[in-house]
C-alpha cells in the first residue's frame, strides 16, 4: 500500500515539473528587455503618481481645496511688508495734476506690490493730458515713487466757448472757466492756432513793447496770424515773417504812434504796401476836415 | 535549391543581425540533455598575434556569458519525438541561460543529430570567360554542380565547397585571382530528414526564438573536437551522443562525410534498466557511476547496490557486480562502435592517408572505451573533449558539450557554405527551362 500510495502521488501531478510555463517564460524574457525595464524602472512610477494625481483632483473638492491653500499661500507671502506698498510719492507735477493722479490710479493703500501692474497704472497716469511722461517706481522704503514731467501751459486758446490751456507743443493740458484765472497766459484763438504755437509764442514776445495793450492772436484761415489789441484795433499780419511785420508795426508805434490813433486795422499782409484802416468816425471826421478845408480854401 | 538557397540566405543574414547585435544563444537539443549557451561577441579577437596566441578557430571572439543544460525531454534518437515536451526543456534550458546572462537572446542557431543525416560529393564545372577567377565564377562553378535526387522531404542542411580545381590543378582552397580556363568544384552536400527539421524549427519558434543558424551536431563536435592537424590531414570524429552516434570525417579542414547511427547512450541505459530490471533512471546512474567495457579481476568482486522502493525487499536489495554491469554494457557499446566501422568502411575511410579516430560525445566518457574503440576502429583512437572557449563554467566543458562547444564555433566563424556565394539567375533560369523541357521528354 505504501509503495501504491508513493506511486500515485507521483502521478498526481506532486512531481513538479522545471520547465517554465510559456507565459511565465515570456515574462522572463519581457524582464531581460533593456527598454521594458527602463520603462519599468521609470516609466511605471510616473504614470501610477500621475494617474493617482489625476484621480485625486478629479474630485471638485480637492481641486478647490488645493486653489484655496494655493492662494493662502499667495496671500500670506505677498502681504509680507517686505512686499506692502504704503502710499504714493508725486514728484514733479502741480496739486491739480496730483490730485488728478491719485483720482486716476485709483488705489488705496496699503497694497501688495505683487498686485500693482506697473505698466498699467503708468498707462493711466500717461493717459492724463497734462502729463508728458512719467516714471514710476516701487521705492524701498515702500512708496510708490511717480516721477511727472508735467506739461507746462504756455497759452490759452479760445475753442468755441471754452478756454483751454495749451502746452508748447500744442497739447491742451486743461480747460478754465474764465479768462481771469490765468490773466498771465496769452490767448490766441481760431482754427489751426494750436499748431503754431510757437509761432505764436515768438509774436507775443516781439509784442512785449505794446503787451498791455495785446489782446490776443487769431489765426485767419488756418495760415495766417491776427493781433488783436485793445479797442478792437487788429495788425494783420502776413503767412510769412510775421514777426517781422510786427516789428515793422512796433517801429512805427514807436515813431508816430501809429496804433495810438482812431485806426481800425493796419494790414501788413503786403510787405510793400501796408495799409492803415481807420475807424468810420475818423474818416468822417476827416472828411469834413477836408471839406471844410477846402470851403475855407 | 532556389528556396533552400533562399532560406538557407536568409538565415544566414539573421546571423550577420544577431552578431551585429551581439548576442546569439547556442541550442544543442539531444537526446539525452539540451544545452544552451548564450555568446556575447565582443567585435574582434582579442588577442594579438604577438601574445603567441594564432588566430584559432574564432573562439577568442566570443565569451560565453550564460550557460544552461537541462534534462531533454520528448527526444529520442535525436529527433524531436513530443513537441510540447521538447518545447518545455527547450524553455528551461533558454530561460536559465538567459538568467545566467541577464540578456535576452532572440537568436539562436540550433544542431541537429539525428534525422539521418546522408553525404553526397557533386562536382561541377565551368568554363573560365576572363581567364582570372572571381567572384561570380565561384557562383557559377557551385550553381554547375548538378544536385542528385536527394530524396523525397528531405532538406540540404550543409552544402560546402571542399576543394577546387583549376585546369590540371587540384587541391586549392581559394583559386580567386588564379588564372586557368576551367573551372572546378567540389560540393560536399549534407542532406537529412525533413519532418524533424521542421519540428526542430517549429520548437523554437514556439519559444519566441529566431533560427539564425542550422548545423549537423556530426560537423560541428568535429569542428569541436578534431585538432587542427587532425582536420588537416584528416581524422574521423565519433560523437557518442544519448540517442545517435555521429560521425563525421574531415580532411583538409572540410568535412568530406557525415553520417549518424541510430543508436546511442540511451540504449545501453535501456539495455541496463532491461537487464536488471531497474528503472531507467537508476540503469542511467548505474551506467554513469559505475559503468564500463572493460571487465578485470577485481570487478567480479564489487557489487553494486541496485536499490529501489518497490516493497518487496528482497527485490529492494539485490546487489550485481560490476562484472555483470558490463557485461551488460559492452555488447551494445560494441555494436555501436561495428556500426560505425561500418559506415565509416562504406565511405571510405580506410582509404584515407590518415586514419586516427576521436571519440567524443557524452557516451566516449565510459572508461574503457577508447581501448575497445581502438581494437574495433584501429589504432588510431584518441578520447576528444572540445576546444577550451571563454567564459565556460567547468562543468560544460566535458566531452558531451562539444556539440554545443562546435556551434559557438560555427557561429563565430562559419565556413563558407553554397549559399554564401551569389549563384547567378540565368543560371538557375536556364536549369528551369531544362527542367520544363525535361517534363516534356518525360510525358508526352
Amino acid at each position: 500500500m505504501r509503495a501504491l500510495g508513493f506511486v500515485l502521488r507521483r502521478a498526481g501531478g506532486g512531481v513538479h515539473d522545471p520547465a517554465p510555463s510559456r507565459w511565465h517564460y515570456r515574462w522572463q524574457r519581457l524582464m531581460l528587455t533593456p527598454m521594458f525595464r527602463v520603462a519599468l524602472r521609470v516609466g511605471l512610477p510616473m504614470v501610477l503618481v500621475a494617474g493617482a494625481g489625476a484621480l485625486w483632483l478629479g474630485q471638485e473638492a480637492n481641486r478647490s481645496l488645493v486653489l484655496r491653500q494655493w492662494a493662502d499661500l499667495r496671500a500670506a507671502i505677498e502681504a509680507r511688508p517686505e512686499f506692502t506698498v504704503t502710499g504714493m510719492q508725486v514728484t514733479g507735477a502741480s496739486p491739480a495734476l496730483v490730485a488728478a493722479t491719485e483720482t486716476a490710479l485709483e488705489l488705496t493703500f496699503p497694497v501688495s506690490s505683487w498686485e500693482l501692474d506697473l505698466a498699467a497704472l503708468r498707462a493711466k497716469v500717461a493717459d492724463l493730458s497734462a502729463v508728458r511722461d512719467v516714471r514710476m517706481a516701487i521705492q524701498p522704503d515702500g512708496t510708490l515713487g511717480i516721477s511727472i514731467d508735467e506739461r507746462r501751459p504756455v497759452a490759452l486758446w479760445r475753442h468755441g466757448e471754452s478756454l483751454r490751456l495749451v502746452d508748447e507743443d500744442g497739447a491742451m493740458t486743461g480747460l478754465i472757466e474764465s479768462r481771469i484765472d490765468r490773466a498771465d497766459l496769452p490767448l490766441i484763438a481760431g482754427d489751426g492756432a494750436r499748431e503754431h504755437i510757437d509761432e505764436a509764442l515768438a509774436l507775443f514776445a516781439a509784442a512785449r513793447p505794446i503787451s498791455d495793450r495785446v489782446r490776443g492772436l487769431v489765426r485767419m484761415g488756418e495760415r495766417r496770424w491776427d493781433m488783436v489789441l485793445d479797442r478792437e484795433l487788429r495788425i494783420l499780419l502776413p503767412e510769412a515773417a510775421p514777426v517781422t511785420a510786427l516789428e515793422r508795426v512796433l517801429a512805427w508805434q514807436a515813431a508816430e504812434g501809429v496804433l495810438d490813433r482812431d485806426v481800425v486795422a493796419v494790414d501788413m499782409r503786403e510787405a510793400q504796401r501796408p495799409t492803415i484802416r481807420v475807424s468810420q468816425t475818423a474818416m468822417t471826421l476827416m472828411t469834413n476836415a477836408r471839406s471844410a478845408q477846402g470851403a475855407g480854401g | 535549391m532556389r528556396h533552400l538557397y533562399e532560406s538557407q540566405r536568409a538565415m544566414r543574414n539573421m546571423r550577420r543581425a544577431a552578431m551585429q547585435r551581439g548576442v546569439v544563444a547556442i541550442l544543442d537539443v539531444g537526446t539525452s540533455k539540451i544545452a544552451c549557451l548564450v555568446l556575447r561577441f565582443d567585435g574582434p579577437e582579442q588577442f594579438r598575434s604577438s601574445e603567441g596566441v594564432g588566430r584559432m578557430a574564432g573562439q577568442s571572439s566570443f565569451r560565453v556569458i550564460g550557460a544552461a543544460t537541462t534534462r531533454s525531454r520528448g527526444v529520442r534518437f535525436g529527433e524531436v519525438d513530443a513537441m510540447p515536451e521538447t518545447e518545455r526543456a527547450i524553455r528551461t534550458a533558454v530561460q536559465s541561460a538567459q538568467n545566467m546572462a541577464r540578456v535576452r537572446v532572440d537568436h539562436v542557431i540550433a544542431c541537429l543529430s539525428g534525422a539521418r543525416p546522408r553525404s553526397y560529393g557533386l562536382d561541377g564545372q565551368v568554363e573560365l570567360h576572363g581567364g582570372v577567377v572571381g567572384e561570380p565564377d565561384l557562383g557559377r562553378v557551385l550553381a554547375a554542380c548538378e544536385i542528385p535526387d536527394i530524396g523525397h522531404d528531405r532538406e540540404v542542411l550543409h552544402a560546402q565547397p571542399v576543394n577546387f580545381s583549376l585546369d590540371h590543378r587540384s587541391g586549392l582552397a581559394d583559386p580567386r585571382g588564379q588564372v586557368g580556363g576551367r573551372l572546378a568544384a567540389d560540393l560536399h552536400l549534407l542532406s537529412v530528414d525533413a519532418p524533424p527539421l521542421e519540428a526542430l524549427l517549429y520548437c523554437i519558434k514556439r519559444c519566441d526564438l529566431e533560427v539564425a543558424g542550422l548545423a549537423s551536431s556530426a560537423y560541428v563536435s568535429g569542428m569541436a573536437s578534431l585538432v587542427e592537424d587532425e582536420q588537416e590531414l584528416g581524422a574521423a570524429c565519433i560523437d557518442m551522443g544519448g540517442g545517435s552516434t555521429g560521425i563525421s570525417v574531415f580532411m583538409r579542414r572540410h568535412m568530406i562525410y557525415a553520417d549518424s547511427v541510430r543508436m546511442g547512450g540511451d540504449h545501453v541505459t535501456g539495455d541496463i534498466a532491461m537487464g536488471l530490471r531497474v528503472p531507467m533512471t537508476v540503469a542511467e546512474r548505474i551506467k554513469t557511476m559505475k559503468g564500463g567495457v572493460q571487465a578485470t579481476g577485481i570487478d567480479d568482486r564489487e557489487r553494486i547496490e541496485l536499490g529501489g522502493d518497490s516493497g518487496d525487499w528482497d527485490k529492494d536489495r539485490r546487489t550485481v557486480t560490476r562484472a555483470e554491469l558490463i557485461g551488460i554494457m559492452r555488447p551494445r557499446v560494441e555494436e555501436i562502435l561495428e556500426e560505425v566501422r561500418a559506415r565509416l568502411d562504406a565511405a571510405g575511410f580506410d582509404q584515407m592517408p590518415s586514419q586516427s579516430v576521436v571519440l567524443t560525445g557524452g557516451g566516449s566518457q565510459i572508461p574503457g572505451i577508447d581501448g575497445l574503440a581502438a581494437r574495433i576502429l584501429g589504432q588510431q583512437v584518441r578520447l576528444g573533449r572540445p576546444l577550451r572557449v571563454q567564459g565556460l563554467p567547468q562543468a560544460t566543458t566535458g566531452p558531451a558539450f562539444s556539440a554545443a562547444v562546435g556551434l559557438s564555433l560555427f557561429a563565430a566563424s562559419p565556413q563558407d557554405e553554397c549559399w554564401d556565394f551569389e549563384i547567378p539567375l540565368e543560371r538557375t533560369a536556364a536549369r528551369s527551362l531544362r527542367r520544363a523541357a525535361k517534363w516534356f521528354r518525360d510525358n508526352w
